[in-house]
């Protein structure tokens, strides 16, 4: 494994997510340069009225495109935390952040505001279903697997598929119901970070702070679960205590996540395994280089689909066009490598 | 001299199956305990409650002055560290990284190892003969070298109490001999208290100060291994015909079996 230095991935990582966020910002039907986005951005933090900027570049940068790149990049980073988070509570390396049922439970709720036509809170109140949806979801595995007093990992995966094989018929019952709005209801689950705004941003930078800052204080104990129940808890960790704060804090993002953008997989998967490969099992830098990369890749590919494709493809759909060949890679080297 | 542990009439059920009766007993400080015992005798279940994980139905374990379950996780383990049967790591840490984490207890959250920590794992790395296997990575390891890195694990947590639950099922005859070799010194020299479940009598016979042997849940009797290992009892728990005699090329106890 070639060993490079923590903070000069880190500083990397970094710069390469902030060259990504200045360039996707320019990108699109109105190409604007880099030095452009950069003064607009400075001089609306500075406060200072630019001069020198076209009106309707400074409103496409600042309404339009900052918001959307800016919660995919936050949407990418969470998922990637959340990844590498039920990674380490579940002792399985290819666990992701919808193992649990979140995504299930989050696309039961949206569907469910769908078909009842929910206009309570506005054009919120899909994407609030979705979450109190996918919450639900997680605290229905967490009582199904509680009469386990350890959370043991897998009573935990084994609840997470009986809600999900629950919650994807009713899923299906809503489809068969809806008729024609059905459509409406497959495009939604798909993904998508179209008219997002800076409520949106807001929602998921602090969701992205919170467990950014519960997974580093947590980080040690995190890699001594590694080494199983009966010896984290030896070794002076209250490893059940710790598994359901995590989980629940994982669990909060993914949900926040989805119910912005919709379903996105692979991300929680890839990322975490990539940055295992670069920096090793160490859960204090694996987190926070899984955020960095997460958000990255997923900002790549959300320009990707609104820039450079003919037509915009979903976004759910194009990470897993990527991810998944990708994952039967690394799962075919890991058969080969166990052998 | 005062007891470490008090064991007092303590019984214990998963559900409907009643795993241990009414055991009472109590460890010495710096004696090495060996528990005996057929499959399914209770062993896992007692040590488990030795070490706080379980609460007893009825009865009570104290630990020094107080009862086991009333002590942090943290609190426990600085005075008590664990080689538990199962050693799988699914993540690639190197081995040094394992062991280092048995100065989890003793490392404030976000402070760094010390130089103490530093000494005290390359020491036990030493000691156990694995310094070679430092930056391997625990995934790549053979079972009974895994096994090793766990019990270096264990003895870099540097407590008072040692706890082995079958610590060497996978190793060799060599390095058995080098652990229980290790483990009897820390207990001489350093006056820990080690409680170790053994299945191999002649080992337990040679190594330990004092047997202690279940059978279905009861404790059938406690003492020096002469006395409790001998060849009517064994065949009376574990259903073999033995003979127990004193072995004078090793000069200890030991069991011959009728194969």
């Amino acid at each position: 494994m070639p060993k490079v230095s923590f903070p000069l991935i880190m500083s990397g990582l970094s710069l390469l997510l902030l060259l990504t966020v200045i360039s996707s910002t320019g990108l699109g039907y109105i190409p604007i340069s880099a030095s452009e986005v950069l003064s607009s951005i400075l001089s609306r933090l500075s406060g200072t009225i630019p001069f020198d900027l076209d009106q309707t570049q400074q409103a496409v940068i600042m309404d339009v495109r900052l918001p959307r790149v800016l919660t995919a990049a936050l949407v990418g980073g969470g998922l990637a935390m959340a990844g590498a988070i039920f990674q380490a509570i579940l002792l399985n390396p290819l666990a992701d952040p919808y193992t649990l049922g979140v995504s299930s439970g989050a696309a039961f709720g949206a569907a469910l505001a769908l078909i009842l036509n929910m206009t309570l809170l506005g054009g919120y109140s899909v994407p609030m279903f979705a979450f109190v949806g996918a919450l639900s979801a997680v605290f229905a595995v967490l009582a199904l697997a509680a009469s386990d007093r350890n959370y043991a990992a897998n009573s935990l995966i084994l609840a997470g598929v009986i809600i999900s094989a629950i919650l994807s018929a009713g899923i299906g019952f809503i489809k068969y119901l809806a008729d024609e709005q059905v459509s409406v209801i497959i495009f939604w689950l798909m993904g998508s970070f179209a008219a997002r705004s800076w409520s949106d941003v807001g929602m998921v930078l602090a969701a992205t702070i919170i467990t950014l800052l519960t997974s580093l204080f947590y980080g040690r104990d995190l890699n001594i679960m590694s080494l199983g129940l009966r010896s984290s808890d030896s070794l002076g960790v209250d490893t059940a205590r710790t598994r359901k704060t995590l989980l629940i804090i994982a669990s909060l993002i993914t949900a926040i996540s989805v119910s912005v953008s919709g379903i996105i997989g692979f991300i929680g998967l890839i990322i975490p395994h990539l940055m295992r490969f670069i920096i090793g099992p160490d859960n204090r830098k694996l987190i926070p280089a899984s955020c960095l990369a997460g958000a990255t890749l997923l900002l790549v590919a959300d320009t990707i689909s609104r820039a450079v494709l003919p037509r915009e493809v979903p976004i759910g759909v194009l990470t897993a066009l990527i991810g998944g060949p990708f994952f039967c890679l690394i799962f075919k080297q890991k058969q080969l490598g166990a052998r | 001299m005062t007891e470490l542990f008090s064991i007092d009439n303590i019984s214990c059920a998963y559900g409907n199956q009643k795993v241990l009766h009414e055991l009472s007993f109590s460890l010495t400080p710096g004696l090495f305990y060996g528990l005996i015992g057929p499959n399914g005798s209770g062993k896992t279940t007692l040590l488990d409650l030795i070490l706080g994980n379980l609460t007893p139905h009825c009865g009570e374990v104290r630990f020094k002055d107080r009862e086991v379950t009333q002590y942090s996780r943290r609190e426990l383990a600085k005075e008590i560290a664990l080689v538990p049967q199962d050693f799988r790591i699914n993540f690639d840490f190197t081995v040094f990284d394992v062991v280092m984490m048995g100065r989890h207890p003793h490392i404030r959250r976000f402070a760094n190892p010390s130089d103490n920590d530093h000494d005290i794992v390359n020491n036990v790395l030493a000691e156990l003969e694995i310094d070679n296997l430092k930056n391997r990575l625990i995934t790549q390891l053979s079972g009974g070298e895994k096994q090793r890195v766990i019990i270096a694990r264990a003895l870099a947590q540097n407590t008072p109490v040692l706890i082995l639950d079958e610590a060497t099922s996978s190793l060799d005859i060599q390095h058995s001999l080098q652990i229980f070799q290790v483990l009897k010194e820390r207990s001489q020299a350093h006056g820990a208290t080690i409680v170790a479940a053994i299945h191999d009598l002649n080992f337990a016979a040679a190594y330990c100060d004092t047997i202690i042997l279940l059978n279905q849940g009861r404790l059938t009797t406690i003492g020096p291994p002469p006395k409790v290992l001998n060849a009517e009892r064994l065949q009376q728990v574990f259903a073999i015909d033995c003979h127990a005699y004193l072995e004078p090329f090793s000069g200890a106890h030991q069991i011959a079996y009728r194969y």
